[in-house]
């Protein structure tokens, strides 16, 4: 017996699956499954975070409901990896906000956002705020440098911190091996599986989503909303390197560096969404955590606001538009920064970090 | 000319060049080499959508001759070490002409299948004996069939599901149309050029069984599909076919007790008899458990658990082998005594613990090794057990329940080198050919080798598309 009802189903599901092994091949869940005769808590999060739910094991299984052993291996993983992500937050105290995700990731997207508009309304003149500027530091007559770069320095060094804590509690709890930290070899690994979606790929052919043809494009699109968002992320950096060593300031013309970095991961983050959201849409519902939608797509729903709000302000940053639309931009960023910790958001931690145990214990059962 | 979904749509009064029955690994090879060949094709699947595909559903494999390694093959595996091992499981029931060009043939079945979509694996954790003989389905026998299936919608050929095959009309020999009763659409007579059938066997008939079997056929279990019931082999057989194979015959495991009636799949075996004892309701031993390896021990325990009273057995083993073989989907049943275990597995106390004492008085000292034939072994006790023999000693003690569960039935129709089927009176028939388990009997008399059913139909379902489409043609 386990902790809650959905590791009693993946313990059941798990145990029909050892005496089965036909989709040994198809990711990384179950060639893992099989070095375990037994499993813990920490093992079912572990597997349930490794599966990327490309759907290949249902389409696939000859157990899947209607049969009466009802083995729906991508559903029941994702209920219980979407519980993870409460039982692992940090602090505790918090670990609500994953119950009501989408209501609580709308209502701080609308609050920050409202915040940003208030504030900047407030700090400044009604001509400062619809007014044009273009020179450099134009932003930051609206709000200045310092206070931009600490408030979301801040929050970015915060969602980093829960972060760190919550995965720490994962690593635990997924039993590191004695003595183990996570070597280099098994990191690069975990990158390289990570960074091409290795296991999104329905064991080679592509990902399933509406039936059993595989046809589904979210890899792609995952790839667009994932370097989409390390673009824009490289972007900022940039940006803050140029502010601080040469100091140049934003704006900075359509052709430098920053902008370019932007304008591509800014495409990225609206088709890449976009994409995700029209696969979830046609998903079979039998594949799917229905209770977590909103925690899906409300995080779908962030990052399009994100990459929508900066493509715009870097469309209309030469108008009187500017001021409103950097306020909601800078509102989405700041709800995106702080609820990291608290969203969907955090299954590519967690996955990873699945993806480096998984590395580590394929390196040591070959070195076996 | 490929009928248009209209013609379907007026209950296909349109004639097909081919008509395949049947919707497993043999049918869906039928049709996409039939189709390939240019002609018009329907598939008519007994079964829902979900249960499409008889038992190739529960396949994870196939046996095919190969002069060198693979990537996912170990090992060279030639045409003439494939026929030595079919004549050994078939104690010489196989019909060499045909089983030898079967077996020429599967050497190109390993590339043929994979231009169909399907995709291979290296062996299963836990089969590595079958790594240089048989090439895996990635994803299993389902993955296999979806790959199959679409394949074959891409190329054009209709499908239709939960269509029952009621009527087959044949004159001397010759295929004329067949009858079809769907839920929601009713009563339709399908005309075709030629037949492909490819519909199994009857080892879910549990009434057809039990004409051989008594009543003891209602404490089977059949492994695979309910859909097998042999209705298009019957029909075949009284419309003047010549059958082949044993029809008193059928293949059986001992699977675990607690599966169910049908469809329990592979996930139901159970490998630990060379671990312990097999006891039957009488807590009594009544055959050497450790009489040989795998695969054959596999093959012969559901015959003799099938022949105890009420057909049921328990293997009994202690907790110093649990891990010894593969986790499995029902839990050992455990009791602290053996007494306690006797009370769970509702059989006399006294009588299995008589059994146990006198099993672990005869056990000689040896050393256990469960790769080969080991020096463990019984004496004084009949029945022995002359290899892995260990005392039952360590608590908990643990029994599994185990059933006869079906796997096939040899009784088919006669085919030629063709696939095209033998009438009774030795005249091939015009334009009726058969595949997969309906004609399995051809080669496979009795006995049987892991994936020889898959390749008996990947091989006589290309053949046999190929010809009809032929026939067809002509």
């Amino acid at each position: 017996m386990h902790g809650t009802r959905i590791l009693d189903e993946a313990d059941r599901l798990m145990t029909v699956c050892n005496s089965c092994r036909y989709c040994e091949g198809l990711c990384a869940v179950f060639p893992a499954m099989e070095m375990r005769r037994a499993f813990s808590d920490g093992d079912l999060n572990y597997l349930a975070n490794l599966c990327h739910s490309c759907g290949a094991c249902y389409v696939d299984c000859q157990f899947s409901p209607p049969h009466e052993f009802n083995v729906n291996v991508p559903k029941t993983l994702a209920v219980a990896r979407a519980e993870s992500y409460a039982a692992y937050a940090w602090p505790q105290a918090l670990s609500g906000a994953f119950s009501r995700n989408g209501l609580v990731i709308s209502i701080v997207t609308a609050l920050s956002m409202a915040a940003f508009i208030l504030g900047f309304a407030a700090l400044n003149d009604r001509g400062v705020l619809f007014g044009v500027h273009t020179s450099p530091g134009a932003f930051y007559r609206l709000m200045p440098h310092n206070a931009m770069a600490a408030l979301f320095s801040a929050a970015f060094l915060y969602a980093i911190l829960a972060l760190v804590m919550s995965v720490r509690a994962f690593w635990r709890d997924i039993g590191t091996p004695i003595g183990g930290r996570a070597d280099g070899g098994s990191i690069f690994q975990a990158i390289r599986d990570a960074g091409e979606l290795r296991y999104l790929h329905g064991g080679g052919v592509g990902c399933y989503n509406e039936d059993e043809k595989p046809t589904d494009r979210r890899k792609l699109f995952h790839h667009l909303t994932f370097y989409g968002f390390l673009l824009c992320f490289a972007a900022t950096s940039v940006a803050t390197l140029y502010h601080y060593l040469l100091g140049r300031e934003a704006p900075y013309p359509w052709w430098d560096l920053p902008v370019v970095l932007g304008t591509l991961g800014g495409i990225g983050l609206i088709v890449g969404p976009i994409g995700l959201f029209a696969a979830k849409m046609r998903r079979d519902p039998a594949l799917l955590d229905e209770q977590r939608y909103g925690m899906d797509v409300g995080f779908i729903a962030m990052l399009f606001l994100t990459g929508f709000t900066g493509i715009l302000l870097l469309i209309l940053r030469e108008t009187a538009a500017m001021g409103p639309l950097l306020a909601l931009h800078l509102g989405a960023v700041f709800a995106l920064f702080i609820t990291m910790p608290y969203g969907k958001f955090v299954h590519g931690i967690y996955r990873f970090a699945a993806l480096v145990r998984y590395a580590q214990e394929r390196r040591s059962e070959a070195g076996s | 000319m490929s009928p248009t979904s209209s013609h379907r749509a007026d209950g296909m009064s349109r004639k097909y060049d081919v008509l395949v029955i049947g919707g497993g690994n043999a049918a869906l090879c039928a049709a996409i080499s039939a189709r390939r060949g240019g002609a018009s094709v329907l598939v008519l699947e007994g079964a829902p959508k979900f249960y499409r595909g008889g038992n190739t559903r529960h396949t994870r494999n196939m046996r095919c001759a190969h002069d060198a390694a693979t990537e996912i093959l170990t090992g060279p595996y030639t045409e003439e070490e494939f026929w030595e091992d079919l004549l050994r499981v078939t104690g010489g029931q196989t019909d060499e002409v045909l089983a030898r060009h079967m077996i020429r043939e599967s050497k190109d079945i390993l590339n043929w299948i994979v231009e169909q979509g399907v995709r291979w694996q290296p062996s299963l954790g836990g089969t590595l004996s079958l790594g240089r003989t048989n090439s895996f389905f990635l994803g299993g026998g389902r993955a296999m069939l979806n790959a199959l299936y679409l394949t074959a919608e891409r190329l054009g050929v209709d499908v239709e599901y939960d269509a029952e095959v009621t009527d087959l009309v044949i004159d001397d020999g010759m295929f004329l149309a067949a009858r079809l009763e769907q839920p929601i659409k009713g009563e339709t007579e399908i005309r075709a050029t030629s037949l492909v059938a490819a519909a199994g066997g009857f080892e879910a008939n549990i009434e057809w069984l039990k004409q051989y079997w008594g009543d003891a056929a209602d404490n089977f279990l059949i492994r695979g599909t309910p859909y097998n019931r042999g209705s298009i082999l019957k029909m075949l057989l009284a419309k003047g076919v010549q059958e082949v194979g044993d029809p008193t015959q059928c293949h059986a495991v001992a699977i675990d007790a607690r599966a169910p009636k049908f469809d329990g799949g592979i996930i139901t075996r159970h490998d630990s008899v060379v671990f312990g004892i097999v006891v039957n309701k009488h807590a009594q031993r009544f055959y050497d458990e450790g009489e040989d390896i795998w695969p054959k021990r596999y093959a012969i325990w559901g015959r003799l658990v099938a022949a105890q009273p009420d057909q049921i057995a328990y293997i009994i083993f202690d907790s110093t082998v649990v891990t010894s073989f593969m986790p499995t989907l029902f839990p050992p049943i455990a009791g602290q005594t053996v007494a306690e275990l006797a009370g769970k597995l509702e059989l006399d106390p006294a009588a299995l613990e008589n059994t146990i004492t006198e099993f672990n008085a005869a056990v000689r000292p040896g050393t256990f090794d469960h790769t080969i034939l080991d020096d463990c072994r019984t004496e004084g006790i009949t029945p022995q057990k002359t290899h892995w023999a260990r005392r039952i000693e360590t608590p908990p003690y643990l029994a599994y329940p185990v059933r006869p569960g079906i796997t096939f039935t040899y009784l088919g129709t006669r085919v030629t080198r063709e696939a095209r089927m033998l009438m009774a009176d030795g005249k091939p028939s015009a334009n009726m050919f058969a595949a997969g388990e309906i004609m399995a009997g051809n080669v496979l008399g009795k006995g049987y080798a892991a994936g020889i059913g898959m390749t008996i139909g990947s091989v006589f379902g290309r053949i046999a598309g190929r010809e009809a489409a032929k026939h067809a043609r002509n």
